[in-house]
């Protein structure tokens, strides 16, 4: 025994040294869990913080765009609003309300005031949190498409992890098609992002759009994430080989909606109802 | 000896702020990154006990993680080079050794004797940070490529805080 304890004080430096590695190897792996309850980031108040400080003044430099965008944004809205109307007056279903279905999907809209895109795993951080509703698991999308999942709120701010994140899947669809893949960034190209398990038989072509699927009842279907840019078919691949042009531009990403799905609780336990407990 | 830890004290907050407000907005060619505040650890005095050394790189990795979004990567990369700089040290000792108190720096032991000490270590910090983030070898060749230019940029940033603060230490 004693010689044990010798034996330990003689490499304390190296056993301290396996210890702190255990206990950040530790820190690594619980971090990669999809939702984690982690206050260590920048939803951290302190960190939000000084980061929002720093980005309020290289916000002044793009002030122009960011104005620029929100109010082309609202034009559209505004122009579709009026089709929307139209629409319902000329089939005579201005009446019909199903309160549960109308209001399915809430926004919440929030600033971003930390991005990067430049990592393998990129994470974006907003200045709304669980005092305005946000919640984990939550969607998160702009006006030109998905931007992400919410991964970690604290009260006033929230993580984001972004499409942009190599551990990010969204289940997607081909418009043209019908047809469902996923979709996941390769960590190379900001700009460009993988579709897969698009299977051999499904005739592509370059352009096609690709939207969320809304079978995860975590984002809405028809938000647009990406055209066709680029497709190959390997000799013995059972799918296509798919890279999308994001229609996201994450570089300049400077307000972002999170969206509140107000059924997904009872599309959860139903489908937990049927299918059992999701593994 | 108090007036050092001061100093300490005071440059490991600045590390901090400089690396979270300022280099990390900056990345060269979308694979270089900046990480200077490997140089706290590197700078700290030469005879300081590793297991002091390890802690302190612990928690610097830890804050800088925590504005990163990257619960341990960093952490976990510099508090391995805060293991291996001593021995690294005592592989190169220069000729009549280090004097006491005084800190593995550039003013002190020249520059070719501190390219020495320093590419190896950061180039570790580096090719740690970058695999542990892609967890894998996948895209080995892409993660060696932002290795090797993050060293590059890091280093000459390094060198130049040196060279700008040499003067201040010698009055």
């Amino acid at each position: 025994m004693e010689r044990l304890l010798k034996f330990i004080y003689a490499y304390r430096s190296f056993f301290t040294f396996l210890l702190l590695e255990l206990l950040c190897a530790w820190l690594v792996i619980e971090n990669n869990q999809y939702q984690s309850t982690t206050y260590f980031n920048t939803s951290n108040q302190l960190a939000a913080n000084i980061i929002s400080k720093s980005q309020s003044v290289r916000e002044y430099f793009s002030l122009r765009d960011i104005n620029s965008e929100l109010a082309t944004e609202n034009s559209v809205l505004r122009k579709k609003l009026d089709q929307r109307n139209q629409l319902l007056y000329a089939m005579e279903l201005k009446n019909f309300r199903e309160p549960a279905l109308i209001n399915r999907f809430d926004y919440i809209s929030a600033k971003v005031i930390n991005n990067s895109t430049r990592y393998y795993k990129n994470f974006i951080t907003i200045n709304k949190g669980k005092v305005h509703g946000v919640l984990p698991g939550m969607a998160a999308i702009s006006s030109t498409g998905v931007v992400g999942k919410v991964k970690s709120v604290s009260d006033n701010f929230a993580v984001l992890i972004s499409l942009l994140n190599i551990d990010d899947h969204v289940s997607s669809i081909i418009k043209r098609t019908g047809h469902y893949g996923t979709v996941q960034w390769d960590g190379l190209d900001p700009h460009l992002i993988d579709l897969k398990y698009i299977p051999r038989h499904v005739e592509l072509k370059l352009g096609d759009t690709i939207m969320t699927s809304g079978y995860n009842a975590v984002f809405p279907e028809g938000v647009f994430v990406g055209v066709i840019k680029s497709f190959k078919l390997n000799e013995e691949a059972q799918f296509h080989t798919i890279k999308l042009e994001l229609s996201q531009d994450f570089g300049k990403l400077s307000f972002v909606e999170i969206i509140r799905s107000n059924l997904k609780k009872e599309i959860d336990s139903l489908e937990q109802k049927t299918i059992g407990e999701p593994k | 000896m108090i007036r050092n830890g001061i100093v300490n004290i005071v440059s490991f907050f600045l590390y901090i702020l400089i690396q979270v407000l300022l280099l990390k907005n900056i990345v060269l060619f979308n694979t270089a990154f900046c990480f200077l505040y490997v140089a706290f650890i590197l700078m700290l005095p030469s005879e300081m006990n590793t297991m002091l050394l390890m802690f302190i790189a612990f928690i610097l990795g830890f804050t800088i993680d925590i504005f990163y979004n990257s619960l341990g990567m960093h952490a976990l990369a510099l508090v391995c080079v805060a293991y291996l700089r001593n021995y690294w040290l005592a592989t190169i000792t220069p000729q009549g050794g280090y004097d006491a108190g005084t800190s593995p720096t550039l003013s002190a032991n020249g520059l070719q004797w501190f390219l020495v000490y320093s590419l190896p270590l950061v180039f570790i910090h580096h090719l740690i940070l970058f695999f542990v983030e892609a967890a894998g070898f996948v895209l080995f060749w892409y993660t060696m490529l932002k290795s090797i230019t993050s060293l590059l940029f890091t280093l000459t940033v390094m060198l130049l805080f040196q060279y700008l603060t040499i003067d201040r230490r010698r009055k």
